[in-house]
């Protein structure tokens, strides 16, 4: 099925609501296969986002150094907010880094 | 006043010995005594990799102290210790526990909403083995339905 789990897909909530809606311009005709995006901190029900925890930010800092925004990640707002803070803080202590090229 | 819980995460030359581990170890442990905190925790990560090159530094040894405290004035001190000694390569301070209680504030909130849902379900409160395929089966069929209605 192209959709996500439904489940999380409703926690997913606002993210969701949007894909939707582009989803209808071109959904008329030909039903849309792109992959619902689901925070994956909702979804895991991760509740500490931990500077520390480099497996868990690692993913959302690529290659370059810059951290993945949101509308790539589908990450939530609030789980966003937290993992932006852990970057920060991690970047300080040299688990992460500011810039690579 | 309340007491605060901080973390203290330091970084050494990699090359240091266990010796002037122990010994940075004591100076900070030092200053927590003198300010009127105690060490609940430490942990030494060992060697890792830097993210980025520090000075000449490519790799360091990774040291985490958990600091319980009551006066913010432990912070200001340690933090101007640690610039002051040369070893340190790099140090962070961060305060912990007001957000340890929101996530612990969370965890228990979902477990009691769950189990308050799955006892309005007549379900038994704890997820019982074997559960969790018939749910996904569930999400297949929304799916489904979804399809037709578009």
């Amino acid at each position: 099925m192209p959709f996500g789990q439904g489940r999380s897909g409703g926690r997913g909530g606002r993210g969701g609501d949007k894909k939707g809606a582009d989803g209808k311009q071109q959904g008329q005709r030909r039903p849309m296969f792109r992959r619902r995006k689901v925070c994956k901190f909702c979804a895991d029900k991760i509740d500490d986002i931990n500077y520390k925890d480099v497996k868990l930010i690692g993913p959302f800092v690529p290659e370059r150094g810059k951290i993945l925004p949101r509308r790539i990640s589908g990450t939530c707002a609030m789980h966003q907010r937290k993992l932006q803070t852990a970057i920060k803080r991690a970047r300080q202590i040299a688990l992460v880094p500011y810039v690579t090229d | 006043m309340s007491v605060r819980q901080y973390e203290l995460v330091y970084i050494l030359p990699p090359d240091s010995t266990e010796q002037q581990i122990a010994e940075i170890h004591e100076q900070v442990e030092s200053v927590v005594s003198r300010m009127g905190g105690q060490i609940e925790k430490t942990d030494n990560w060992g060697r890792r990799k830097l993210a980025y090159e520090i000075g000449p530094h490519k790799e360091g040894v990774y040291v985490l102290e958990v600091i319980n405290s009551s006066s913010s004035d432990l912070v200001k001190e340690l933090d101007r210790r640690l610039k002051v000694i040369d070893q340190v390569v790099r140090h962070l301070v961060v305060r912990v526990d007001e957000e340890k209680k929101v996530v612990e504030r969370t965890r228990t909130k979902r477990q009691s909403d769950s189990e308050r849902r799955r006892v309005k379900r007549g379900l038994p409160p704890q997820r019982q083995p074997g559960e969790g395929r018939q749910e996904e089966v569930d999400d297949m069929d929304d799916d489904r339905f979804d399809g037709a209605e578009v």
